[in-house]
């Protein structure tokens, strides 16, 4: 898709930004400028590494517990002891009820878009839910505190008496407040809803119309056409879709501090309240920290960070592979 | 998909007489369904005195799809009995999804609508007390305007360009490598950028930020690749045969993207720029750590406390008072008309300058 | 096994939009019918009319009868898909499943149809395959997907999957165009050897092809760009080509226009 005409090689240096002549001098600095810029947002990715590794090693090296291991936050003791472990779960166990509930109902209205829903509503509908991606998390947040928590009483307590068996259920106090990790998966789930709808919806477009007629010509109903030629083409699509959503769900920050009431308990029954996350606990825990405690929140950070890069390069790497595929197949 | 499995129709057994027509159901019958489906749910949750709406909604949706298996599959057969519940399925989908969103729509402007007015959008919360009502959004919308722009002013040029670099001269290693992190970079939390602006005001400046402009900075590493990967998109679709045309006709490379290449684009760039703009509007995680929030107006991006839009919205719900959580929706309705009308101009200029095809 | 087609005052809209009108023709058992005419005479939307496809066209709506063997597939109480299972059709350009085998992609309609023993299968897929020519050259790969053949091995692959469900009818809509020569003599002799147990029906640009392969041909015309397109005449092959009854066939075949 780049141009076909030859280019000199771009020195990376940034020359004086005079270009008196329309020749080379305007052309070395021009692609000066742009070799510039991409190798600044190089720099700039090293050094977030860089930095957040600095102040992170500062702290760990002070932290007289496990830094992986360590259940409770308490930076400003002295000695220091904190770690990660109740964050990393709470981080992993909202993350994922989050996509076990957003995922399917994404690919579901994905493909009601599509396929069912009749052409001039579908694209109504991908309009509504392109504009609904762009609600800010911090709306998403108020709303969850102050309607969705109120409101997911009745299921808790419904969930807890019926389904209270299976332990992740069990309500320890019935009577306390929804603000649970359950909760806050469930405000993740609608949040990255529209994320994960958009990209599928995008992926099942471009399912080729010639695949989908050959499973009709066979007498294939719309879900059997949807089976055999939809989402085996779209599933890669899917998979990187979604892992685009659990990158947001994973680092988001503001609705998970609204709605969670944290405490640093690893609890296996995700009704109760307690827990935290790390974005949730950084914005917690900031305002009354110490220089110290700064480079602790850094340090859980880092964490974060590393994770998130973890996932989303896989997404990628789940993304190319696609296009080879579907390149071969073209 | 080797091993799917399809259901036995009749097929195994010609029909002897018709070989095409088969029982069918009436189009109306997912209707019944659905209306009968309501109907049990709510004799269900009455009855058993359910409290919550959400569970009275689950069960008529199970037992929407489950009431249209079972019709279909007594009177058309299982094939197409798992089609319907696809069907079902899919739209129970769809109503779900649709129920959370229009409720945060709905909730925000019934409680905001009624807190928004005069006084609202041109107050600060100077010598406001947070149990009190009163004061307004005044400061908190210049500490976005001036956060977002300055963000905006450092990002677009930078996307630009390195958008440019890949699509016109980037080849090889590095262009690979620009493209990944690019793509990496896309999805760092909002929190790790903040944390690493503040990291860099340790090591380099030894104090901890409080002003906009740090703010502006994370910011703009977050919206660095949002305009990078829209731009690209856009340089991509110039038809190549514009660019030999240029070059074929002597003017040099840096010119045939400046005066060719990019305007051809400008639509597609200017609308990707909007949107990146919308999204860090509503960012509130790197504010909490750089800018602290401030109660008055600052004007100045460069020196003292700030406030803005999301992070007055999470401080007024942190006060947990009457009178801050109405502030709170205020300031929500006013943040989201925002994102809206950047959103909805976005795509109005999208629209307006894409090249007309034939049809659509 | 093959069925007559009895078409009475067809007429296809795509939205507000008249594409053919009033058409009426018969389509004798176990015979090849070409379908010929200009670019956007209808002759594709009329051949997706037979089996019901046109409706899956955004907009597409169909009014008239087309009976097969005195069943009207327009009827309120048939189902499209029955409908599609009997009438199969192989398309313009070689769509196999892209994610499939080639064993699968014969299965495929098979196993829709319910039938999953593997022995009953694997006779079917042989003999399907077989059928359509192609078993010497891929009965080694059989786990290999489709996508791998040529052109012409896929388009036959098309035609081994349409066929291995035993439909009565099978439509072919422009099958060759997108072949090179020695494939589309490959799948001319195939349709020769097809007719005997299927009725076909077949879509073409190519007047040579109508010639060799078809027993009747069907000329369709329009009035203008923008007019449906019309039913010229119907006839036996041999005096279409060289004694047609309306003059505008022969301007047409002759290379006058179109």
């Amino acid at each position: 898709m780049t141009s076909t005409a030859p280019s000199t090689a771009p020195p990376p240096t940034a020359p004086p930004r005079k270009a008196r002549t329309v020749t080379r001098p305007g052309d070395r600095i021009f692609a000066g400028m742009s070799t510039g810029s991409g190798v600044l947002l190089l720099v700039v990715m090293a050094a977030i590494a860089v930095f957040l590794t600095v102040r992170a090693v500062h702290a760990i090296a002070k932290d007289h517990g496990n830094f992986l291991t360590t259940f409770e936050w308490n930076a400003a003791l002295t000695p220091p002891k904190f770690g990660v472990a109740v964050l990393a779960y709470g981080t992993a166990v909202s993350s994922i009820i989050a996509m076990v509930i957003a995922v399917p109902i994404a690919v579901g209205i994905a493909l009601f878009i599509t396929h069912y829903a009749p052409r001039k509503v579908g694209g109504a509908i991908a309009f509504v839910v392109d504009l609904l991606a762009a609600v800010p998390s911090i709306i998403y947040g108020l709303w969850g505190a102050l309607f969705l928590v109120p409101h997911l009483s009745g299921l808790n307590l419904w969930l807890d008496k019926y389904f209270g068996w299976t332990v992740i259920f069990d309500k320890s106090d019935p009577n306390s407040s929804p603000r649970s990790l359950f909760t806050v998966g469930i405000l993740l789930a609608i949040m990255i809803l529209p994320i994960i709808t958009n990209v599928s919806r995008e992926v099942i477009r471009q399912v080729p119309r010639m695949h989908q007629e050959a499973a009709l010509a066979l007498g294939a109903t719309r879900w059997e056409v949807i089976r055999m030629s939809v989402l085996p083409f779209a599933r890669s699509g899917i998979i990187s879709a979604s892992m685009l959503g659990l990158g947001r769900a994973l680092g988001e920050t503001m609705a998970v501090a609204t709605v969670l009431s944290a405490n640093s308990e690893l609890s296996a029954h995700l009704l109760d309240i307690g827990g935290g996350t790390f974005s949730q606990n950084i914005v917690a825990k900031f305002g009354e920290a110490t220089d110290f405690g700064r480079d602790a929140l850094i340090a859980s950070g880092l964490v974060l960070f590393v994770i998130t890069l973890v996932v989303n390069g896989a997404a990628r790497v789940i993304i190319a592979r696609r296009k080879e595929y579907s390149g071969a197949n073209a | 998909m080797t091993d799917t499995v399809m259901d036995a129709t009749s097929s195994a057994v010609p029909a002897p007489s018709s070989l095409l027509a088969s029982r069918r159901l009436p189009r109306w019958t997912p209707l019944a369904v659905a209306v009968i489906a309501i109907g049990v749910a709510v004799g269900i949750g009455a009855g058993a005195g359910l409290s919550s709406h959400i569970q009275w909604g689950l069960i008529a949706l199970a037992l929407f799809v489950l009431g249209n298996y079972a019709v279909t599959a007594r009177v058309e057969g299982r094939r197409q009995a798992k089609d319907k519940v696809a069907t079902s399925l899919v739209w129970s989908a769809f109503i779900l999804a649709v129920l959370p969103l229009y409720s945060l729509i709905e909730t925000t402007i019934k409680k905001g609508a009624g807190v928004v007015n005069g006084t609202f959008l041109t107050h600060s919360m100077n010598n406001v007390l947070t149990i009190e009502p009163g004061g307004g959004v005044y400061h908190a919308i210049i500490g976005t305007l001036e956060q977002v722009g300055i963000a905006g002013a450092i990002a677009t040029p930078i996307g630009i360009f390195t958008a440019i670099y890949l699509v016109e001269y980037g080849k090889g290693r590095l262009a690979t490598v620009v493209t990944f992190f690019v793509d990496v970079m896309t999805g760092i939390p909002s929190i790790v950028s903040g944390l690493f602006i503040l990291s860099l005001w340790f090591v380099l400046l030894g104090h901890a930020p409080h002003s906009g402009f740090p703010g502006s900075l994370a910011l703009a590493i977050l919206m660095t690749p949002i305009v990078v990967r829209s731009t690209e998109e856009m340089l991509k679709l110039v038809p190549n045969e514009l660019r030999e045309a240029s070059l074929a006709l002597g003017v040099p490379k840096w010119r045939t993207i400046t005066k060719v290449v990019v305007p051809t684009a400008i639509g597609g760039i200017t609308t990707g720029v909007m949107l990146a703009l919308a999204r860090i509007a509503g960012e509130s995680a790197p504010i909490a750590l750089l800018v602290f929030g401030s109660n008055v107006i600052n004007t100045n991006p460069f020196s003292g406390p700030q406030s803005s839009l999301p992070y007055y919205i999470y401080e007024q719900y942190v006060s947990g008072s009457t009178a801050s959580y109405s502030r709170a929706w205020g300031a929500a309705l006013v943040l989201i008309a925002f994102v809206m009308i950047l959103n909805l101009l976005a795509r109005a200029i999208a629209w307006w300058k894409a090249p007309k095809h034939s049809g659509r | 096994m093959a069925k007559r087609i009895d078409v009475s005052g067809l007429s296809a809209f795509y939205g507000n939009h008249k594409a053919i009108d009033d058409i009426s023709m018969t389509v004798e058992p176990g015979s090849v019918t070409a379908f010929i005419g200009p670019s956007g005479c209808g002759k594709s939307t009329f051949l997706r009319t037979l089996n019901r496809m046109h409706e899956v066209t955004p907009g597409g709506r169909v009014e008239g009868k087309v009976l097969l063997d005195d069943e009207n597939l327009y009827a309120a109480n048939v189902d499209p898909v029955t409908v599609r299972r009997t009438v199969g059709m192989v398309f313009q350009r070689p769509n196999p499943f892209p994610t499939m085998s080639i064993y699968d992609n014969v299965a495929a309609g098979l196993r829709l149809n319910g039938i999953r023993k593997k022995g009953e299968l694997d006779s079917i897929v042989e003999k399907s395959l077989k059928g359509a020519n192609l078993w010497n050259e891929v009965k080694d790969r059989l786990n290999k997907p489709g996508s791998g053949l040529s052109g012409g091995q896929q388009q036959r692959l098309c035609i081994a999957r349409a066929t291995a469900v035993e439909p009565e009818v099978l439509l072919m809509d422009e099958p060759c165009s997108a072949l090179d020569p020695i494939s589309t003599l490959a799948i001319e002799d195939l349709i020769g050897e097809l007719k005997s147990r299927f009725t076909i029906v077949i879509v073409t640009h190519n007047m040579q092809q109508a010639a060799r392969v078809s027993d009747r041909t069907a000329f369709f015309n329009l009035a203008a760009v923008g007019q449906p397109g019309k039913l010229i005449e119907i006839d036996d092959t041999e005096r279409i080509f060289s004694n047609p009854s309306v003059q505008a066939t022969e301007d047409y075949i002759s290379g006058r226009f179109g």
